[in-house]
């Protein structure tokens, strides 16, 4: 054996158990601190991914929340086998690691005293990817607000359409549409929630077109990925390229906003709905 | 010189003998008539053969055939009175995507389409029909010009997919294409869509909403290419053969899971080969449905549309 080879590090599983690591700026934050500050860095406010409950007790009124349609799980229309294997193991997996069904938890509870209608995406299921169960639960927590004039929130945190259903995925991006589309004939707000990351065909359908798109800050918002439009442009593009400043800046969307001050933001604005 | 792949190879070796025997000089045509309706009547067959058995990556390689028939064709061959209509009233002119006023048979529409060209430089003007907001924008502004007069919108869908640039980011791609998924679903007016060669996901779909959706028999639509799906899920994308495989992009498999309504045939095994009598099943095609659709409300149609739009997706409940 030869002298040089590096000694293996020593594992410190301890250290790790009580650390976050900043993705951001690299800070080491006690879990602790981290889970306290809603999993947003202290030092440079990065923030980082929640659960959908996690989200939705974040936002809604203590104790309001009522799931619906919470059965509406992914079939594999496709059979799609890939390099890894087959969808439907991976779905298998992925619903007993996260004990979701899907990538987006729907219902209604109440802001500030106001009933609303939400879908909150879950990026651990399978990138918060848009599957038919995705597009069927978006669309029918459009249509509960549709049917009974509430107001429609949607927090979006997703990688795009799902590969694995094919055309079908492409699809949910026409229904969710078609589905807050409705929204306006009976004058019922839908508010965009953008959060990190909110990409491809999540950013192309539903995601983009509320009355009021706020975003959290620093999230990764945008159509084509960063790596393809460098090899399609052969160019550099700029730091901030696709963060919610960016899309700030340009003109799509109205704020960013803390996840501090969500609640409050979301209730200043529902109050405004006055019908 | 035909452009071409591998599995065309034995109807270009026919051809070819065709061609030669034909030039063989007058006095001897007699002799060689025989072998060339031979020829010909072995090259319907082996047409017929290959076209009825591509795997679906040769499909897609038909989809993109350099000699496929393109927007410009078939407005040359199936539309008349063209008149078109530039700009989105914004920032630009986007010539990936090209409409305006046409009439088709008996019927007034306003004609939206992917502007893939043929040369180079008509490729290099029209970005390979990649669109950028600009386009998406400037169909929807003739989208709702034909809610206004009345008309009913047809689409052709043929493009790579929306372009992935800085630009196309700066100025919104993905709020312009979901803005016109958003208004397709209700505008008040008959839409359909015609898929004619390469669907590419959210850049195809951006004017692929409609009432009715056709598609060319080796014309592919597909959430992603499968050079990138390869990418991505194999993490190669040599893997693209297995990849179009697996993502059932091809018109009978897109017609089975109900998202096309009826599959167009091309002549002569693929439109390539016979351009002016595929473009005829188009038109025969699109006339049909304009009958069809024809007088019906604006409630009843966006009321169908928005019941098709709702079925779309296989899940477990």
């Amino acid at each position: 054996m030869p002298w040089f080879i590096k000694p293996k590090e020593r594992k410190r599983p301890e250290r790790e158990d009580i650390w976050n690591r900043c993705p951001t700026c690299k800070a080491h934050v006690f879990k602790e601190d981290w889970h306290n500050n809603l999993n947003v860095c202290p030092r440079c406010n990065y923030h980082g991914k929640l659960t959908a409950y996690e989200r939705i007790g974040l936002t809604l009124d203590s104790g309001t929340f009522r799931e619906i349609n919470e059965t509406i799980t992914p079939s594999d229309p496709l059979d799609f086998v890939d390099g890894k294997g087959r969808y439907r193991d991976k779905v298998e997996q992925t619903r007993a690691k996260t004990g979701l069904n899907e990538s987006v938890v729907t219902g209604t509870g109440k802001i500030d005293g106001r009933p609303v209608v939400v879908a909150v995406m879950d990026f651990r299921f399978l990138g918060g990817s848009l599957g038919s169960g995705t597009g069927e639960k978006i669309l029918l927590a459009a249509n509960h607000a549709y049917d009974r004039r509430m107001p429609y929130i949607v927090f979006s945190a997703s990688g795009g359409a799902r590969m694995h259903e094919g055309i079908l995925s492409l699809m949910q991006m026409a229904k969710t549409c078609a589905g807050v589309a409705r929204l306006d004939e009976r004058k019922v707000p839908y508010i965009s929630v953008l959060t990190d990351p909110t990409t491809g065909g999540v950013s192309a359908s539903y995601a983009m077109v509320g009355d009021v798109n706020i975003a959290e800050p620093g999230a990764l918002i945008g159509f084509a990925g960063r790596r393809v439009i460098e090899n399609t442009i052969k160019q550099k593009l700029p730091d901030n390229f696709q963060t919610a400043e960016y899309l700030l800046e340009h003109g799509f969307i109205d704020c960013i906003v803390d996840r501090k001050k969500m609640k409050i933001t979301l209730g200043r604005i529902l109050s405004f709905y006055n019908r | 010189m035909n452009q071409s792949s591998d599995f065309e190879a034995p109807i270009i070796e026919i051809e070819n003998m065709i061609e030669k025997l034909k030039s063989i000089s007058d006095d001897k045509r007699d002799e060689v008539a025989g072998q060339i309706a031979e020829l010909e009547e072995r090259l319907a067959r082996q047409r017929g053969e290959i076209y009825a058995n591509l795997t679906p990556w040769q499909t897609v390689q038909v989809a993109r055939h350099k000699n496929r028939p393109v927007l410009s064709d078939y407005i040359a061959m199936i539309y008349t009175d063209f008149v078109e209509l530039h700009g989105d009233r914004r920032i630009a002119d986007d010539r990936a995507i090209m409409g305006g006023f046409a009439r088709i048979g008996k019927h007034d529409i306003m004609l939206i389409g992917h502007n893939k060209g043929k040369t180079v430089e008509e490729n290099i003007e029209r970005n390979f029909g990649q669109a950028r907001p600009d386009g998406y924008r400037k169909a929807l502004r003739l989208m709702k010009l034909a809610e206004k007069y009345g008309l009913p919108v047809v689409t052709f869908i043929d493009t790579s997919g929306a372009f992935p640039g800085l630009d196309a980011e700066e100025r919104g791609q993905a709020e312009a294409i979901a803005r016109n998924l958003t208004e397709m679903a209700r505008l008040e007016v008959p839409i359909i869509c015609v898929v004619t060669g390469e669907g590419g996901s959210g850049g195809a779909l951006g004017i692929g909403v409609g009432d009715v959706i056709l598609m060319l028999s080796n014309s592919v639509y597909s959430v992603i290419s499968p050079e990138g799906c390869a990418s991505i899920l194999w993490r190669d994308g040599a893997y693209a053969s297995q990849a179009a495989e697996a993502l059932k992009l091809t018109a009978n498999s897109l017609a089975e899971m109900g998202v096309v309504d009826e599959i167009i045939p091309e002549a002569g095994g693929a439109a390539h080969h016979n351009p002016k009598q595929t473009a005829a099943e188009v038109k025969k095609a699109v006339v049909k449905h304009l009958k069809r659709l024809k007088g019906w409300s604006p409630s009843r149609l966006t009321h169908r549309r928005f019941e098709k739009y709702s079925k779309m997706g296989f899940f477990t409940k």
